[in-house]
């Protein structure tokens, strides 16, 4: 029942390892953007379940309520500043495929490669 | 006022970016640049005075009283590397002014000051704060302009190593909001002094993995080998003046980090008597630098033989940190130090090589001993630092590294030690001979570098050969930060 009862962490180890899994296998360029996605998305919910107490109330404090259990407001304020962090990153990293794509005329990962090979020899 | 320094000291270069993005002036946004520069070395220089007269500061960030608010720590070795930063960033800021204009297209100059000043603000921050969290931030503010940086390369090639730098930096940068995770779990602080009381020494299965992933995490940042694949295209195909900043900072930030988590948040008593990180580190490190300089050896493009080499001279950083000694640490925390001076100059030398040829392949420097005789003479002393020749800052940290590894009977160590610097004199001279044997191509416009790069690039050079001459300030720094970070105190 214990490792049942940690399915989010399940969720999270596996939504880690099919990003981190399609970001090394994969070589077009907006795949790999995708398995980044899916890693980074994995930790927010890691941060979000940490937070979590059986339960708990939501973080507010209310005049005279005694004896009250609250959630742990701090990862979740943490994990905020992480998905903003996750955005801008992919917004740059859409940004360099676009450019990329004006420069190179493909974003397959391999194809690229040998065009720098070919324009180092 | 002076009671500030320590947030004034990211501040200024964070609302200068901000300022430089709207301003629509190269010039202008260059002026900022230098400024925040010079003022940012002004008051890291009264930081490291303060501490060494007072001890340590605390600086608490908003009046919210740590662990609960951020709370920025200046000791020892944070002061020695924001020194470091504000004199490498003081620097290179006047060489930009032209390199800049020459390989970044003119629409694009302010905001490339932009992206460099968030990069700068971002690599004090990590240096300056106390807090885990606060420390990631900062990473990412550093880590996404060092990205879009890189990809303002005049070569398409440098929109690639962008990208591809950008795929595995935010796995690390990733690797380590986990590994904080971790951390936050087990002990419900984020604040490093407060960490490293609750770290117990004994074995924890959540905390070994914490350090597992923040290892790994921190080791993509600093360019670990095997974790250095994204660093060679990175530095090759950036522009000039980006390579020297991101080759003589951000690296070494990374190191700085690596150290502090292993040092003063885990405790060297967790980190290397019961998890035994020596153990991986030390093969690692010793490994990279013969992988480093080999590879080193056979490029046809000197940005990326200096590059290969970095991988190299990082290892000899992270090697003196790996050998848990005060002597040890005070190798690594030095070579920190001195690799920033000498790569710092050797890649102004090849930003006057790109900027008079156009080129900085092999091929292209046939004569430039004699058209370019100053660049050169840079060159061949930033060359003679790196190998460990006597009266340059090379041959200082690689003494101190000897020292430590003989000092553990480690033979093998010395060994790699050494043979590591008779692969560098391999690499440099085959730049030399290229440059002092061969008669000159004739194509180019020939001539020397005009003085706003040469004098930029012969002030690190001399810095090489300065703290070579008089090392009592560096390692007298250098050893008091070990000792602070063994745990044997000191400010």
């Amino acid at each position: 029942m214990r490792i049942l009862g940690l399915y989010n962490y399940w969720v999270f180890v596996f939504l880690m390892m099919v990003g981190f899994y399609i970001l090394i296998s994969r070589r077009n360029l907006i795949q790999e953007i995708l398995g980044l996605t899916i890693f980074q998305t994995a930790v927010f919910i890691f941060y979000i379940s940490m937070g979590s107490i059986s339960g708990a109330e939501p973080p507010i404090l209310v005049p005279g309520a005694e004896g009250i259990v609250y959630a742990n407001p701090l990862p979740h304020v943490l994990i905020l500043t992480a998905i903003v962090v996750g955005v801008s990153t992919m917004a740059v990293a859409l940004a360099l495929v676009v450019r990329i794509k004006e420069a190179y005329g493909t974003i397959e990962g391999d194809e690229i490669a040998d065009m720098d090979t070919a324009s180092e020899a | 006022m002076s009671e500030h320094l320590p947030i004034l000291l990211v501040v200024v270069p964070l609302a200068a970016a901000a300022l430089a993005a709207v301003i629509r002036s190269g010039r202008a946004a260059w002026g900022l640049m230098l400024l925040s520069a010079w003022v940012v070395l002004g008051s890291s220089v009264s930081l490291l005075a303060q501490v060494l007269r007072e001890g340590r500061i605390r600086y608490v960030l908003g009046g919210w009283p740590p662990p609960w608010g951020i709370e920025y720590n200046i000791d020892l070795l944070s002061a020695f590397v924001l020194v470091l930063l504000g004199g490498i960033a003081a620097i290179i800021t006047p060489f930009a002014l032209r390199s800049v204009e020459r390989e970044i297209h003119s629409a694009q100059v302010h905001f490339h000051y932009s992206a460099l000043l968030l990069c700068f603000a971002g690599l004090l921050g990590m240096t300056s704060t106390g807090d885990v969290f606060n420390l990631f931030v900062f990473l990412e503010i550093s880590s996404i302009s060092a990205y879009t940086l890189i990809a303002m390369g005049s070569d398409r090639r440098a929109l690639h190593a962008a990208f591809r730098y950008l795929i595995m930096g935010s796995v690390g940068a990733t690797f380590i909001v986990i590994g904080i995770g971790m951390l936050y779990m087990m002990t419900g602080s984020l604040n490093m002094a407060d960490l490293a009381e609750l770290i117990p020494a004994e074995r924890n299965r959540t905390l070994s993995v914490a350090l597992a992933f923040l290892t790994v995490g921190v080791g993509l940042k600093l360019a670990l080998f095997p974790l250095h694949l994204w660093l060679p295209d990175a530095y090759t195909f950036a522009p000039s003046a980006v390579t020297a900043f991101l080759a003589s900072t951000a690296t070494k930030v990374a190191v700085y980090v690596l150290a502090r988590f292993l040092f003063t948040v885990f405790g060297v008593a967790f980190t290397f008597e019961v998890m035994a990180l020596d153990r991986i580190l030390i093969p690692l490190c010793l490994f990279g630098i013969l992988a480093g300089s080999l590879r080193a050896i056979h490029q046809r493009n000197v940005k990326r033989l200096l590059a290969y080499s970095s991988v190299a001279q990082v290892a000899y950083v992270v090697l003196g940190i790996s050998l848990v000694s005060v002597t040890g640490l005070t190798a690594g925390i030095l070579h920190l130090f001195n690799h920033a001076l000498m790569k710092g100059s050797l890649f102004l030398a090849m930003g006057c090589v790109m900027y008079k040829v156009g080129s900085v392949r092999i091929e292209a420097m046939r004569g430039l001993g004699r058209t370019m005789p100053w660049t050169m003479a840079a060159f061949v002393i930033g060359g003679l630092s790196l190998v460990g020749v006597p009266l340059t800052v090379g041959f200082i940290s690689k003494w101190y590294l000897v020292l430590g590894a003989v000092e553990q009977g480690r033979w093998l160590v010395t060994a790699v030690v050494l043979l590591g610097s008779l692969l560098a004199v391999i690499y440099i001279w085959r730049v030399v001979e290229v440059a002092y044997f061969e008669e000159a191509s004739g194509n180019g416009p020939g001539g020397e570098a005009p003085l706003s790069l040469l004098i930029p690039t012969w002030a690190l050079v001399l810095a090489n050969l300065y703290f070579g001459i008089d090392a009592t300030l560096t390692s007298g720094i250098a050893g008091g930060a070990a000792r602070l970070l063994m745990g044997l105190g000191g400010p």
